[in-house]
């Protein structure tokens, strides 16, 4: 499968992942976030496509996708912003969206683009697994795309185990019961479910994602994972005043000092 | 039945179930439990009697003789506007509380519009001393003020929507957040036959009430069971979907939609979701819905809150797409006009959205012997402060 993945989960590093959303703050902030990103040492970016209606998705991501739209991001644009970003970024880029804007733009089109432009994989919050393995496996497959499924605390076992055979090239755990959004802490119930889905022994190296904002709560879930995913800790810290690359050099520091 | 939901929760090529893992547990909850405890005695009984003794049912057929007069027609009102808390809405609602308490749930969670939904969810929930949280729009708060009193009155707790439009949408997106955030004790009461399967077909089931009753009644009044045209507006199209229910097999029935236009198909102000939509995905159901070439979803505009919602259910697409029912976009004006009609020609007020129902006998040449029902969903109460607006024109 995808190269750049192939080695990141070997050593046993924990990764710190960060998604962001395209064209934030401002339209052409994309390329440059990209760029500080890899240059502070984040192992892989979720490059988010902003949607009208993120239903998964908190107020901080809700509004950073609505700026985003509102300054003008669209598909065509992302793609030629990455192609952009991959002249000089060489770290994995997941590609997170909704499925309506892949139905408009056309499957194959998407892949095609995903391809050209240099995403290696896709996280899809909205496709269902059994249409996914049903209609659409083959076309991702033949583009050679990887596509990460997400389990939740109320993922029954038959589920999880479905999601760790479609998943490639991690499995995305939800912490908990909630949308994205930063929280200040872990809780116990969580910690516990944490340890219950390591202790199935999964295939998949799992990202821990949703409500992971701090040091404390990143160094938390990489204890029972292969590492973690921050969202809307990070679109707060572009959002404030201030050059962004000193935010977000800033803001991975106080992650990993 | 050719309309029927398949057993993957489709209407041809419309419907299923696109939502996150997250929601996946309850959505199949309730998939696996909605026919088998619907179909039980208990809950028929139940269900059957509330209908009865405190909804008020069966709601009257009403033959109206001067609108019958004014367009040269036969037109009969089926008249949801008198059901318990004015509105068809409570007929749905009354199904899906005896649904959340056989499945052990505790607290209620709903999307409201026109805030009808909303009050026939508050009602139900009074009535089974649930918790009751009502997720609106902060613009249909403002507009729909007399039910948001109403919700608080009845004890539950109106949550203001302050995404995108700030209206039926964006109150939808709210309550399904709400939804992934509390999986355990919670039950949606989705107001329209729309969302992820089972609900399109659950709610079109509840609402079916609607022909259920027509058929009888029409049978003792004209002596023959179904009309030629059946009349109904779409939002979501839970009403239409009521009215439409025992008579989507029978092709001697002519089935007519009436969307909101608002200020009219070619302007970027409507809501006309079967003329200005394509196929894509909206609140985990593949359906038409108003959007950019990008998949961004449109925002509506309607007069009237209950239709402004950017897609139409998976059952009403199918029947746009396979030629079954037609559909005429009625603008704000026009509505406002047919409410005016109504109310001084036959002395009902009737709701906003209902009166673009009404316009449909102006825009359709009716032969004099043709049996027309109309489904007059809701009565005029919560849109008085826009009719005020409106009065001098009217004079
Ligand atoms: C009186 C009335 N009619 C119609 C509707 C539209 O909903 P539906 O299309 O689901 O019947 C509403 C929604 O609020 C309503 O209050």
């Amino acid at each position: 499968m995808n190269k750049k993945f192939e080695n990141l989960f070997e050593d046993g590093k924990k990764l710190l992942s960060i998604y962001i959303t395209a064209g934030y703050p401002s339209l052409n902030d994309t390329v440059p976030t990209l760029i500080a990103l890899e240059k502070n040492g984040v192992d892989f970016v979720e490059i988010g496509m902003p949607y009208s209606d993120p239903m998964a998705d908190g107020t901080t991501i809700q509004q950073s996708s609505e700026k985003a739209i509102k300054n003008g991001m669209h598909l065509d644009l992302l793609f030629s912003q990455i192609k952009e970003a991959r002249k000089s970024v060489s770290i994995p880029f997941v590609y997170m969206g909704y499925l309506n804007q892949l139905m408009q733009y056309g499957l194959d089109k998407f892949c095609q683009a995903c391809v050209d432009s240099g995403i290696d994989s896709l996280i899809i919050p909205d496709l269902p697994m059994e249409v996914y393995a049903e209609e659409h496996k083959a076309i991702f497959e033949k583009y050679n795309l990887g596509l990460s499924f997400l389990i939740s605390p109320q993922s029954g076992e038959k589920r999880i185990k479905q999601a760790d055979d479609l998943s490639y090239p991690f499995l995305y755990q939800v912490s908990s019961n909630a949308i994205t959004g930063a929280s200040s802490k872990i809780s116990d119930v969580q910690l516990d479910y944490f340890k219950r889905i390591e202790e199935m022994k999964l295939k998949s190296p799992k990202m821990i994602g949703f409500g992971i904002s701090n040091k404390e709560t990143f160094d938390q879930a990489c204890e029972r994972a292969s590492g973690a995913i921050i969202g809307s800790a990070f679109i707060k810290a572009v959002s404030q005043e201030g050059d962004l690359e000193n935010n977000i050099g800033q803001f991975i520091k106080s992650i990993r000092e | 039945m050719q309309y029927a939901v398949d057993e993957k929760g489709f209407y041809g090529e419309f419907g299923g179930a696109f939502i996150p893992e997250m929601l996946y547990p309850n959505v199949e909850e309730l998939r696996k439990s909605y026919l088998e405890i619907s179909a039980t005695p208990s809950f028929k009984k139940e269900f059957d009697d509330l209908l009865k003794h405190y909804v008020g049912r069966p709601t009257p057929l009403y033959f109206a003789k001067k609108l019958s007069e004014k367009y040269g027609t036969q037109v009969y009102l089926k008249r949801e506007d008198l059901n318990h808390t004015g509105a068809h809405k409570v007929n749905n609602t009354i199904g899906q509380i005896l649904m959340a308490e056989r499945m052990g749930k505790k607290r209620i969670i709903a999307e409201t519009g026109a805030g009808q939904h909303g009050v026939a969810t508050a009602t139900v929930c009074a009535l089974k001393g649930l918790e009751c949280i009502v997720y609106m729009g902060a613009v249909d708060i403002e507009r729909q003020a007399p039910n948001v009193a109403r919700m608080k009155m009845l004890g539950a707790e109106v949550r203001p929507a302050l995404s995108g439009s700030k209206t039926l949408k964006d109150a939808t997106n709210e309550a399904i957040r709400d939804w992934i955030s509390n999986p355990e004790d919670t039950f949606y009461i989705i107001g329209s036959v729309v969302g992820p399967h089972p609900y399109p077909d659950m709610v079109a089931r509840f609402q079916s009430v609607i022909s259920e009753e027509i058929k009888k009644q029409l049978q003792e009044q004209i002596g023959r069971d179904y009309p030629d045209y059946i009349l109904a507006c779409v939002g979501g199209g839970s009403n239409a979907a009521g009215a439409f229910y025992h008579y989507l097999d029978d092709t001697r029935v002519q089935l007519f939609m009436a969307e909101a236009a608002g200020h009219g198909i070619d302007t970027n102000m409507s809501a006309a979701t079967s003329v200005l939509g394509t196929e894509g995905i909206i609140h985990g159901s593949r359906t038409l819905l108003m959007q950019t070439k990008d998949g961004q979803i449109i925002e509506p505009h309607s007069i009237s809150a209950g239709l402004d919602y950017p897609g139409i259910g998976p059952l009403h697409a199918h029947l746009i797409k396979s030629g079954r029912a037609r559909s005429f976009p009625i603008t704000d004006k026009e509505s406002v006009d047919a409410s005016f009609m109504l109310s001084r020609l036959e002395g009902i007020i009737p709701a906003l959205e209902s009166a673009h129902a009404l316009t449909i006998l102006e825009k359709y040449d009716f032969k004099a012997d043709d049996i027309v029902v109309l489904n007059l969903s809701g009565r005029g109460d919560k849109d008085l402060g826009t009719f005020m607006k409106y009065m001098d024109e009217y004079e």
